[in-house]
């Protein structure tokens, strides 16, 4: 951690914070010395950076050519740190993902904190420390940022909101809407990962499994593919609600049908125990290192064998394939056993079938 | 997965469907009822009523504890959330069952009431124990499947002195359910598919009445295989004309059940003098009450819990669903007012409703017959 062992500005700060054994108290979030030195010693430190080292409110930089994307997102995961991730680094990568499905570079990102009063500042340092390895992984810096403090019991532990901006290259246009009959639909891997390895994480319903997370930041996938397959008609990373959601809300976006081969599906034996354990659909289970792609057939071979060759997408499938929507949307699937039958969407949670 | 993806094989079942096909005979009627909806959620996910002969006609029974439960009992739920000022524990599916004026206890549940979805009796009795100060209910409902965790959260509550916790029992039994169907109204059955879950606690014996009424009796697992062989010996059964109650469900049912779960539900509860069932009506006999012995931890008692029986909403056809005396599609709610996103009516509620399967995973077969 490269600032994180710079000798304190004991004139401005004379007292250490406790990092070990300290909370974040109501005095960290009230402007005052308490805060510059939160600030100081954890966010700056750890995030170092040009930008951040200008001291300000804002961030200055200069514009690059093209069309700038931006995207926020709000983080409230529990448990806050799981087995494959933790809050601070899904913060990064959840936003940069967002940033990437149009195609585009993300250079930039903003964090804001909403801290609970009484939360370790061990685990603030872990967290920011997590955030700030992501940040660096990625290349995109954490610009700016705010810090709050929130009485206990009016928060739960910390909640981050980022937001990430971009850059589009010329030529592509990647959107929800842009999908057509015929188009060939991708996932970039296993489903489920993430939401079954919370699960298993959560009160009440622990469970021994060995799986991950599989947050991961997706833009250099990305842009492997809109490089060699620029006629990539939509991105979408199928996160809340999973595959379901996020394919019935395209397929109403773009006025279309989806129909799914079950068997092509990449779905880990793990997760597929665990759903069946609990009585839940794993293509409702959410992802967070996932993309499903969409492309005019003749070129899915091609950005199959791109997605493939890259590391996160090296379980790459194509998974069904784009029909007319005749008013309805309706995603189905082809199940292995032979029949058919529509994939909804998710009101709320999934709930456990109760016998 | 092993006892899982075997029984889901889909070019040997297209081989069960040909041999019940065959066997199949010209001007013989083949209705079985599926009591559980667990089985009709199979049906409806896996489109068995597609593959199997036009001669095979499937009725959707009763056996969906979210669906049986008449909204006075939800109203009650609710109350003791609210009025009460309970923590109250609920199996997940019941969140979303409308109440009265479309209240649910979600709705509850957002407006300040506590209400917490667990997923076991236990985790009910861990929350009893870590919140001293607080009266907690676990809102027990489901047939017998689901009763003995109930019974065994009473014991425990009992011996460990958790005295701010109570169960609200809306325990109810299959054979009583059952034979209200075949003295009801419905169509004329000739046999039925018997809930395997349930028949491991209470065991085949108690079907034996229904045999000797004439219906063919198979206990069946919950895969789309196990429904199919249960399917096909049903229809042997006719042939034969000899009904009879048949196992296929060996690998996880003992003809004689669980005699010790049997055991703690007798100590701990007692047959309810009568039970209002939706779509059925009040039956005698046909639910269980806390028993006396355990009185400090029955819910009802504790808080005086009256109990008001409410009308089901206008135009609702779950009560004829449930009698299998209507398809879904032939309510008018069906898919236009009524669907999972806002249901009233409780079939469209649980998974294992017959209205919600359909929704599910049966709308396009409509669109592709109409097409």
């Amino acid at each position: 951690m490269s600032g994180m062992e710079k000798p304190r500005n004991r004139r401005l700060f004379p007292h250490a914070l406790d990092v070990a054994n300290g909370r974040v108290d109501m005095t960290h979030g009230a402007g005052g010395r308490a805060m510059a030195q939160l600030v100081s010693e954890m966010f700056a430190a750890a995030f170092e950076n040009e930008y951040l080292a200008q001291g300000n409110d804002m961030a200055v930089m200069a514009p690059p050519p093209g069309r700038l994307v931006m995207s926020t997102d709000g983080y409230v995961i529990s448990p806050l740190f799981f087995p494959g991730g933790d809050i601070g680094s899904l913060a990064v990568h959840g936003t940069i993902n967002d940033v990437a499905m149009s195609g585009a570079k993300p250079l930039y990102m903003s964090a804001g904190f909403i801290i609970e009063e009484g939360f370790p500042l061990a685990d603030l340092k872990r967290i920011i420390e997590f955030m700030a390895g992501a940040s660096r992984a990625t290349g995109v810096p954490i610009v700016t940022g705010d810090t709050k403090v929130v009485e206990r019991g009016k928060g739960d532990g910390v909640f981050i909101v980022t937001t990430g901006v971009g850059v589009l290259p010329e030529g592509l246009h990647i959107s929800g809407d842009n999908i057509r009959p015929g188009d060939a639909i991708l996932v970039s891997g296993s489903i489920g990962d993430h939401g079954i390895a919370i699960l298993s994480k959560r009160e009440n319903l622990e469970f021994e499994t060995t799986l991950e997370s599989d947050s991961a930041p997706l833009h250099d996938l990305v842009a492997h593919m809109v490089a060699a397959v620029p006629e990539v008609h939509c991105l979408r990373d199928p996160t809340r609600g999973g595959v379901a959601a996020t394919l019935n809300e395209l397929a109403n976006q773009s006025d279309v049908g989806m129909a799914l081969d079950e068997d092509a599906l990449p779905i880990k034996p793990a997760v597929r125990g665990a759903c069946e354990l609990l009585g839940i659909d794993p293509l409702g289970v959410a992802n967070e290192g996932k993309l499903l792609a969409f492309c005019p057939a003749g070129r899915a071979e091609r950005l199959l064998e791109v997605m493939r060759s890259h590391p996160l997408g090296a379980e790459s499938a194509i998974i069904g394939h784009v029909e007319e929507g005749q008013g309805r949307n309706l995603v189905r699937l082809r199940t292995s056993f032979g029949g058919d039958r529509v994939v909804e969407w998710l009101n709320g949670e999934q709930l456990p079938r109760i016998c | 997965m092993k006892y899982a993806s075997e029984f889901r094989d889909g070019a040997l079942a297209r081989k069960v469907c040909a041999a019940i096909a065959a066997e199949c005979q010209d001007g013989c009627a083949y209705t079985f009822m599926e009591f559980c909806g667990g089985h009709t959620h199979t049906i409806a996910r896996y489109g068995l009523e597609q593959m199997l002969p036009e001669a095979i006609r499937l009725v959707h029974g009763p056996g969906c504890p979210v669906c049986v439960l008449p909204v006075g009992r939800i109203d009650s739920a609710l109350e003791l959330a609210r009025d009460h000022g309970v923590i109250l524990c609920t199996y997940g599916d019941m969140v979303r069952v409308p109440g009265s004026h479309r209240d649910s206890l979600l709705k509850a549940k957002a407006a300040g009431a506590d209400v917490r979805m667990v997923w076991s009796t236990l985790d009910a009795l861990k929350i009893a124990r870590e919140t001293p100060d607080r009266q907690v209910v676990f809102f027990g409902i489901g047939f017998e499947t689901t009763t003995p965790p109930s019974a065994m959260a009473l014991k425990m509550a009992k011996a460990e002195n958790l005295n701010n916790f109570s169960v609200f029992c809306n325990h109810v039994m299959t054979p009583p359910a059952m034979r209200a169907v075949l003295d009801g109204e419905g169509l004329p059955l000739q046999g039925i598919i018997a809930p395997g879950h349930v028949s491991t606690v209470i065991g085949t014996g108690p079907y034996q009445e229904f045999a000797d009424r004439g219906q063919a009796i198979v206990v069946s697992g919950f895969e789309p295989l196990d429904l199919l062989q249960s399917v096909h010996r049903l229809v042997r059964q006719v042939n034969e004309a000899a009904p009879r109650v048949e196992n296929a469900y060996g690998r996880a049912l003992p003809d004689d059940g669980n005699a010790k779960a049997r055991a703690v539900i007798a100590e701990t509860m007692t047959v309810r003098e009568g039970f209002e069932w939706r779509g059925l009506g009040r039956l005698p006999d046909s639910a269980l009450r806390i028993a006396d012995a355990y009185a400090d931890f029955d819910a009802e008692r504790r808080f005086a819990l009256p109990y008001r029986a409410v009308p089901d909403p206008k135009s609702c056809e779950c009560a004829d669903i449930v009698r299998g005396l209507k398809r879904p599609e032939e309510c008018k709610l069906f898919g236009t007012a009524c669907t999972p996103d806002a249901p009233i009516g409780s079939c469209m509620v649980s998974g294992e409703g017959a209205c919600a399967a359909h929704w599910l995973y049966g709308r396009h077969r409509r669109t592709a017959a109409a097409e």
